[in-house]
């Protein structure tokens, strides 16, 4: 009976989608609802009758804003530098043979795979040392060092990809150097800029364990330290679960949009050689 | 405009001057360098000299730190607790990367077995999934698994009654339970869609000649598709340890909500120590044998990626 066989399977594959998708159709649902709805004993299933009081509430509250403000300030700037240092290297290494390359390209990939709790003690001995604790700058310098490795790896492919007698071929129907550049490699570039530059982002604005360290004052939190502090603070006070989980779709609607963005060309970077086996 | 400049460099120097030539990778890759020098290589540099050296309050005061050799080596792998962490660590690491190749595999195959829309569906929720940010998915959790009012345990209470008010983060059973859910529900995804990518790779032919020959759905799986996506299997599994074994910000935001106690993996028992007890040296110490591991278990995955470069 192949037909049956085929339902179930489609049956499986259609509940695996409804496990991976319900917690976050949770988190949106639990935040329209509130907080006397979330305390009845039995689950509401559908917010029918929901409101955006919870989110008027944190929006009201200065905390969010401030939060937003480092996250976003941090992240740009991190983004900024990350994007042209990386660049520049990527066509070091993708244009160039030179001495050192291959030294420095490996110290890129296992630089890549650190993770940062092996790092985070010294790390924040630096910064307490040069006085750069709970500043965006102190947090940037560490969000960069830790995101280009990967980045120029990411770019390099993307420029390997660009003949450069593409270029040359320009150069020769009489455009500059420059312009050779920028009407020619800039362009067919720009996709892995957005690529690599929503990347960074991604990380940058997600990133906890070192945030978690560096950015200890509550005024200095970014986003992510910002929706702790309210679990944090269950141990003091009952949890506002209507709140909390409108502030976590607002941390991460953003962030799931762009994700979205950029997924295929993440995937392919990290697995690229061994789906080609 | 910065973008411009080399390129510039490079094509002039092609043609006029060899000189130059050698100098413009270098240029290139300098600003890069500073950065990983300063945010990554002083800090290495000062975590192996705190390693050899005591460094304790007194030091936080300003007494110079005196040298010691291994001690701190010594002390740090002649404690229990630490081999507790260690080994509590590998098990999680193991049982999580275990748990989520063996779903994701099968997500992978669900994903070729059935229709494009129905693959289109099961894809969009891995996405959702794996595009929440961790602290976000932690949150919501910990909601799930509320012992009040969490939806797990309405389901639970419904074939176990006593599970009403299970409180999941009070027990270290509850809490490594909870914590693989998390993990195992967050990487999945990832998972499973590179999997899927290598199993489009398998021919047809191959899989409907094996059919014709009379093999079996287990057999066509275990003696042809498996191989054949050995390769990805084999990074993918990789990483998948590295990655469990750093697992930090969702053990450490479980614990700001409720720690049973004695539940530290890798990383938040060097936030403990470090952070919480202030003693570098033993920190220091630690952390560089977390990132010997690391690069040990990333050489096979990083000569893999070297080659692709050639």
């Amino acid at each position: 009976m192949p037909s049956l066989r085929k339902t179930l399977v489609a049956f499986a594959a259609i509940v695996m989608a409804a496990v991976w998708a319900f917690p976050v159709y949770w988190m949106v649902s639990s935040s329209l609802l509130s907080n006397v709805t979330l305390s009845r004993s039995t689950p509401t299933w559908f917010p029918a009758g929901g409101t955006l009081s919870n989110y008027r509430a944190v929006l009201a509250d200065g905390r969010f804003g401030d939060a937003l403000w480092v996250s976003l300030r941090v992240t740009l700037l991190t983004v900024f530098v990350v994007l042209i240092f990386a660049f520049l290297a990527a066509l070091a290494i993708s244009r160039f043979k030179f001495r050192g390359r291959k030294s420095f390209v490996l110290a890129l990939l296992f630089i890549q795979m650190l993770p940062a709790e092996g790092l985070f003690i010294a790390q924040y001995k630096m910064m307490a040392t040069t006085q750069l604790l709970n500043s965006v700058i102190g947090v940037s310098v560490l969000y960069i060092a830790a995101i280009i490795p990967f980045t120029v790896w990411m770019l390099r492919g993307f420029v390997a990809g660009i003949p450069a007698e593409l270029e040359e071929a320009a150069q020769i129907d009489g455009c500059s150097p420059t312009g050779a550049f920028f009407r020619v490699t800039f362009p067919l570039l720009a996709p892995g800029l957005v690529a690599s530059g929503v990347y960074a982002f991604l990380q940058a604005w997600n990133e906890f364990t070192i945030a978690l360290v560096i950015m200890q004052d509550p005024v200095s939190r970014t986003l992510p330290l910002w929706l702790r502090a309210f679990i944090e603070g269950s141990r003091a006070r009952e949890i506002d679960w209507g709140a909390v989980m409108a502030s976590s779709t607002l941390v991460a609607v953003p962030v799931i949009v762009f994700f979205m963005v950029v997924q295929g060309r993440m995937t392919s970077g990290l697995v690229a050689g061994a789906v080609k086996g | 405009m910065t973008a411009a400049a080399p390129v510039e460099v490079e094509t002039a120097a092609r043609e006029l001057n060899p000189r130059r030539f050698k100098v413009a990778p270098y240029l290139l890759i300098a600003p890069a360098i500073v950065m990983l020098v300063v945010a990554l290589g002083y800090p290495l540099g000062w975590q192996l000299y705190t390693s050899l050296h005591h460094y304790g309050l007194a030091q936080q005061f300003g007494r110079p730190a005196e040298f010691v050799g291994i001690e701190n080596f010594a002390t740090l792998f002649g404690s229990s607790e630490t081999w507790t962490v260690v080994i509590r660590s590998l098990i999680f690491c193991l049982v999580n990367a275990g748990l989520t190749l063996i779903i994701g595999l099968g997500a992978a195959l669900l994903m070729k077995a059935v229709h494009t829309v129905v693959r289109l569906i099961i894809q969009g929720a891995m996405l959702l999934a794996w595009a929440t940010p961790v602290t976000a998915a932690v949150t919501i959790w910990i909601w799930l698994f509320d012992w009040h009012h969490g939806v797990v345990n309405w389901v639970l209470a419904h074939f176990w009654p006593s599970m009403a008010h299970y409180n999941w983060l009070g027990s270290q059973f509850g809490f490594y339970a909870v914590a693989t859910l998390i993990v195992v529900w967050m990487s999945v995804p990832f998972v499973a869609l590179s999997i899927y990518a290598g199993l489009t790779q398998v021919p047809d032919e191959v899989m409907e000649a094996a059919q014709i020959d009379g093999a079996t759905a287990w057999q066509r799986l275990t003696r042809i598709t498996l191989p054949l996506i050995r390769p990805v299997l084999m990074i993918v599994a990789l990483l998948q340890v590295i990655w469990d074994l750093r697992v930090f910000t969702q053990t450490r935001m479980l614990q700001d909500y409720q720690d049973p106690l004695n539940v530290d993996l890798l990383g938040t028992y060097i936030y403990r120590v470090g952070i919480g007890r202030s003693d570098f040296s033993m920190a220091s110490a630690f952390s560089i044998f977390v990132l010997l591991l690391t690069v040990a278990l990333s050489w096979f995955y990083v000569r893999q990626l070297i080659k692709e470069d050639n």
